[in-house]
Parts: C-alpha cells; structure tokens; sequence
C-alpha cells in the first residue's frame, strides 16, 4: 500500500534542515520526498503543517525480560516507545539474569518478535556481567546481538577486559562501556558537592567519569575496538573524548535526556525518582554536554529507560533503586532543549535516531529516499502536564511526574505502518 | 509564640526565631529539671514512641526522660530486633504505628534522609533523633544552648568543630543553626575526614588543627567512630590523636575561656585527652547531657502544642494552613 504524508515541516538530521513538503512511503520505505502530489490510490495524510522526522533509535533500553516481567515487558515497552515516537529499542542485556548466552538471546528475540516497533537486542559482555570471562561473542553476533556492554557493571579488572576487547574487535563488534572508576563510584549516590554534603549523602566525584573513559580509551587505543561509552555526563571527560576522536579511534558517546535536563539539586528532600546511573550532575556539566551534543563531540542521546517497581523506590535514598523510565518522556523532555534554543530539531534528531542508527550499522534514522519509513510526526510546542500514572511503561518512575512539558507525538509509523495515533 | 513546624526533621527547615523559642523554653526546663519533683503534664494523655533502628544509649534514654518528665506516655522499640528484621519496609513500619495513633515519633535511622520519608506517611508530630550523615537537630540545639548559657549569647562566636565532619550528623546540624545564628564557624579535619563542597557553606576549612583553634570561643570535637581508625580514613589511631586529638598544648592557642564540648560518647586518648575532658574549667560535656533532656522537653512540649492546634482546628473544620 502506498502511503501520502502532506503538507509536514520535514527535519533531515543528516543535510540538518527544516523543509516543508511530502513524503510517498512505498512497501515500508520512503519513496519520494519532495513538493510532488500524491499518487492515484495512494492513503494521503494531512499533517498539518507539523513536524515529521525519523523515528528515535533509543540506545540503551532496560526491559524486564527475562526475570521482571512485572516492571517491564516487551510488549508495554514497545506501547510505550510507539506513544513517545521511538521506533526502535535497543534492548539492554542487564536484565535480572543477564542476557549472556546465544540460548537466552534467542529467548528474548522471540519474545520481542511480535512488538509493534522494532526491537534490536544487546548482550553482555561478560559472564553474569561479572567482569570475569568474556562471553561467547561469536555465537552472540550470530543469533542477532548488535552490541555487547555489562551496563552500569565496570570491569575492576583491566586485563579481562583488554582480552575482551581485543576479541570483540576481531569479530568486528561495537562494545558499550560506562566509564566510571569502579573504586570511587561504589557505594555512591550521588555526586559529590555541596548538595551531596548537606544532605548526608555518599558522592562520587565528577572525576570518575574521566578515569573511567581515559582507562577505556587507552585500551581501544591498543585494541582497536569499536567503543561508544554509554554516558558521558561531565564537562571534565569531553577534553579525552574529543581527543581520542581526533586521534581517529572508532570512539562514540552517548547522554541520557535526564542529564540533559535535570542535576543535581533536583534530587531536592531525597526524591528517589531522580537516582540515577551515573547520578545528576552540577548545572555547569549540564550545560556543558549540551554544548557537547551540539558540536557533535557527544554523538547520542537516549532514554536511559530503567524501569523500576514502587517498593524499590519507596525507601530511604541510599537504599532505593537507581533509573528512571524514559521512552514516552525522550521527546517532550528534548523539546526542553529546543525550546530554550539550547539545540535545533535537526541537531536533536541527529543524535536521537541518525547517529545511533549509524552506529549500530542500521539503514534507520535518515530522511531519504530508500530508507526505511520509519517516522514520527509530533507537534513540539503542544502543552501538556505529565501524570505518571497514565504512562505506558508497567513501572511509573519518572522524573518528570507532574512537570510541564510540551511536545506531543501525534503519529508514529514503523516501516510505513502507523503504530501510533495521539487520541486528541 | 512563633514556633508553628510540625516536626522536627532537620536544623535546615527552622528560621533564628524557631531557634531562639526551643532555647528560652529550654531554659525553663533546665530549671524545672533541677527540682525535686520534676513532673508536668505538658504531654500528658499523649503517646510517645522512640525508634531507634540504630543503637543508641544517650539519645534514646535522654528523649525518653524528656517525655516521661512531660507525663507521655512512653514506649521503646528496639527495631534491630523487631519486624525490621523479617523484612518490613520502613513505610509498613511507619504505617503500622501509625494506626496505633501515637502523638510523638522520635525516629533514629541509619539512612539518610530516611527520617523525612517517615514523616510523609504518619500524621504525628516526628522528630529526628539522628538520620545517617544527614541530620541530628536535637544534639545542635542542645549544643546552642549549652554555649548561650556559658557565653551568655549564641551569636558572633567563633566555633572550631573538629574531627570526623564527613561523617558526622552532628557536624551538619551544628555548621548550619551556627551559621543561621551569625557565628563564625571552622572546620578542623584531616582532608579525608571533611566532605567536599563544605567550604561553600559559608565556613573555613583547616586541616591544621592549631591554625583553627587559633582564638575559638568553643571547641566542639567529634567522636572519630571505630571503624574509620583503622587506615581506611587516617593512618593510625596515634597519629590522629598527634595532629587532630584536643590537648592543653592545643587548646592553648584558643582563646583563654574557650570551653570543650564533645556530643558523646567520648574516645578518651583518640580525640580527646582525658585530662581536658573532665577539666571543670573548660569541659562542658556533663553541661551538654543536662541541656540535652531540657532542650528535648522543649521540642517536644513545643510540637505537642502545634499538634493540639492543627488537630482542634481540623475538628473545627477549618484546613490546615
């Protein structure tokens, strides 16, 4: 069937334009852009002068499969990222029992099949994410695996992971670490400062971040290994990352919107919805990574989607589970961004879908005649206020509860086929 | 009276008037406390629980005297022991004594912050018997009045608190009533005993003890807890006792009627020399314990009545402002 999107304000990350004209989606792929008029028998769409642009590739998605269907499952999941424009997730393998041999990935691969996005899926890079024997690698790049990270886990020992590395390489697979100095981090909370004194609270210091990178990119440097780090939330690790891209090592970064748009003092009388992994960080590396993300020296920015229950956030701070849930909120929270004309819609958009479609080798995130019509069409200056309990997501841990916010996803299409219609 | 909180969470929600109300109470009751019959029903017919999910000996027993001299009715819960153990979570703690309608909660907890998510779930009054690393406002108010009725002002001194600051909820309470007040505060502790940021608090920072003691009018030592002598923290409980132990060498360079205070209980030969400690000249660390039961019926006799208040008003109708 041939689809007809009219009269959309078109966001291309990659040319980093504003255009308004149609698209003709053909057999789940863009057909044609441009001001042409529909073809004979073609469904035509009128969006309204609105924005269309290509759907988010949210790297890095925590679903409760296996072992905590209660929190998340694939299916609430894929509701929840189809309502928030994303149309596909990339699925973390630090699940309850981690995701760490071929049989359990093929597990969850089926599990996923059904879901009304696409569901790309992740394995850990060590046994149990212990940081003690690399995991089949092999066999896990077979059966589907498109990236291997043990999560917010750090590998204390260098030298499993350099062996890691240097295998992974071989095999050509793209490893996602979280650069963090294992030492300093343990038992923290928050980061320290201030903030965290007053409260009583155990802090890590901002400088973690950089001597967990600096070890990481050191060992890429000696394996050549293709290496996004998860997070990079401080203005201190951006000097190393912009060097080790310079130096042409096959490094990426990435930053979850929360860090793009709450810190540290959010956290206020110990609310536990603001826990994170790595924790909030001063308004100064805010605005940093912001201007991180703009240049292009941070190439992604995901949810950080974490599901977690009521009880394991109603406790005291330092007890409670880290993570917030993200897939419905990236969108709304990234128009924060725009709106404050920190970043552009293109610029958004890059580093939302193009760059971690790029990174993963996928044909999605582009605007382009032969890609997939993968799509969201989405109004970014519609007011709403956020009510947690009317979320998607199975668990309702989010930082935004009752914050104002605007943008709204209005449709969402996944390979031609709208997933997703806003009810108003 | 101007006191109107509804609990006693921290140092950090209460305004220099709040302050000055709890101490001109206290003093009433120091005086009453000297008495041979030292009864009130200021609490009467109202109940107080204690839970101290961590040990504690001084606190518990000083906060149960205060509500037994008041006339409350008084319970101790040993939360090590109890329910806690079997893996109820601080909320279902904290709702299951709340049907049993208590008036008065004084809470110690191990966590942080754990003390203000009780309160959000009880319709008592709550007061923080000491919280983690966060809080202990009672042992501060105590520690306000101790130096008001030694000094005869609680302003526009110079207070050297020493010791483990990092870890120490008793440090936080202190830095910040001293500071409401318009002291000039100092922060004597090795560089890994002292938690980062605190310079912005409006304090300074040394980690030469002689340099900071240089003209205090009060001396505060912390107690440095077993746990942290032992390498990890400082290199040996006899260099601490060097550099950072209070003794007549360095109590010399405070001002001559400087006075000692120490929150308790004391590491005799750690951070303090037994001989200045039990110095009546300049230790006022008896003083401190008397103060602590009078500045305790103080707090509570003052959220009792705040309680009576909002509850007569809601019988009235009337919402709670």
């Amino acid at each position: 069937m041939t689809l007809f999107l009219q009269n959309a304000r078109l966001i291309d990350p990659e040319a980093l334009s504003e255009t308004t004209g149609n698209i003709v989606i053909d057999n789940g792929k863009i057909a044609a852009i441009g001001d042409m008029s529909a073809p004979p028998d073609a469904q035509v769409i009128d969006c309204g002068g609105k924005y269309l642009a290509p759907g988010i590739v949210d790297l890095g998605v925590k679903i409760g499969e296996p072992g905590e269907r209660h929190m998340e499952s694939f299916r609430s999941a894929a509701m929840a990222a189809a309502a928030g424009g994303v149309t596909t997730i990339i699925a973390r393998p630090d699940t309850a029992q981690a995701i760490d041999n071929p049989e359990t990935l093929e597990f969850v691969t089926r599990r996923a099949a059904d879901a009304p996005v696409r569901i790309l899926h992740m394995a850990a890079l060590t046994k149990g994410r212990e940081g003690r024997e690399m995991t089949e690698i092999g066999f896990l790049r077979d059966v589907g695996a498109v990236a291997f990270t043990d999560g917010t886990h750090v590998c204390e020992q260098t030298k499993v992971l350099q062996r890691a590395f240097s295998y992974a390489a071989s095999l050509g697979a793209l490893v996602i670490g979280h650069p963090q100095d294992p030492g300093l981090s343990k038992g923290t909370v928050v980061t320290s400062g201030k903030f965290a004194s007053l409260r009583g609270l155990p802090g890590v210091s901002p400088m973690a971040e950089q001597m967990g990178l600096e070890r990481d990119l050191a060992l890429v440097e000696m394996t050549g290994l293709a290496y996004h780090a998860d997070q990079i939330t401080t203005a201190r690790a951006l000097p190393a990352l912009a060097r080790a891209k310079a130096a042409g090592l096959d490094v990426t970064a990435g930053v979850s919107i929360h860090h793009l748009t709450l810190n540290a003092l959010d956290v206020g009388e110990y609310r536990t919805f603001f826990k994170l992994t790595p924790p909030l960080r001063d308004e100064d590396d805010r605005l940093a990574v912001i201007g991180a993300v703009g240049d292009g020296v941070i190439d992604v920015i995901c949810s950080l989607h974490t599901p977690a229950d009521e009880e394991s956030k109603r406790l005291p701070f330092e007890e409670a589970a880290s993570g917030a849930v993200g897939l419905e909120t990236l969108l709304p929270a990234a128009m924060r961004l725009y709106h404050a004309g920190q970043l552009t819609l293109p610029q958004l958009f890059r580093a939302m879908s193009l760059n971690p479609a790029r990174r993963l080798g996928l044909p999605q995130g582009r605007l382009a005649e032969g890609a997939p019509a993968d799509l969201v069409l989405f109004d970014p200056d519609a007011p709403f206020v956020l009510d947690r309990f009317k979320l998607r997501s199975k668990s309702k841990n989010t930082p935004f509860d009752t914050a104002r916010m605007e943008g709204k996803t209005l449709a969402t299409f996944v390979a031609g086929v709208q997933v997703y219609t806003s009810e108003e | 009276m101007a006191f109107r909180p509804r609990h006693l969470l921290g140092i950090e929600h209460l305004s220099p008037e709040d302050i000055r109300t709890v101490l001109d109470l206290a003093d009433q009751y120091v005086d009453f406390n000297r008495r041979t019959v030292k009864k009130t029903d200021a609490l009467a017919g109202m109940t107080q629980i204690n839970m101290f999910f961590e040990n504690s000996t001084r606190t518990q027993a000083s906060f149960e005297l205060a509500g037994k001299r008041l006339g409350a009715d008084v319970m101790n819960m040993a939360m090590q022991t109890s329910s806690v153990k079997k893996g109820e979570t601080l909320i279902d703690t904290a709702l299951t004594l709340n049907a049993m309608h208590p008036d008065l909660l004084v809470v110690r907890h191990g966590s942080s912050g754990a003390v203000d998510l009780l309160a959000q779930k009880v319709e008592c009054a709550v007061i923080n018997a000491g919280d983690g690393k966060h809080e202990h406002p009672t042992q501060a108010l105590l520690d306000a009045l101790t130096i008001r009725r030694e000094k005869g002002r609680i302003h526009r001194l110079t207070v050297a608190i020493c010791g483990d600051v990092a870890h120490s909820r008793v440090a936080r309470s202190n830095l910040l009533l001293l500071g409401k007040m318009e002291n000039r505060v100092r922060l004597i502790a090795p560089p890994t005993l002292m938690p980062s940021g605190v310079a912005e608090f409006g304090c300074e920072v040394y980690d030469d003890m002689r340099e900071g003691l240089k003209d205090a009018d009060v001396v505060m030592m912390l107690r440095l807890q077993k746990e942290r002598m032992d390498g990890g923290f400082i290199p040996s409980e006899r260099e601490y006792f060097h550099r950072y132990g209070l003794d007549a060498e360095k109590l010399a360079y405070a001002k001559e009627d400087a006075i000692v205070m120490h929150p308790g209980p004391m590491n005799r030969g750690v951070e303090i020399d037994g001989t200045i400690a039990d110095d009546i000249h300049r230790s006022v660390i008896q003083e401190q314990v008397e103060m602590g039961v009078a500045v305790r019926m103080a707090v509570m006799d003052l959220l009792a009545r705040n309680l009576r208040e909002d509850r007569g008003r809601a019988l009235a109708g009337e919402t709670y402002v």
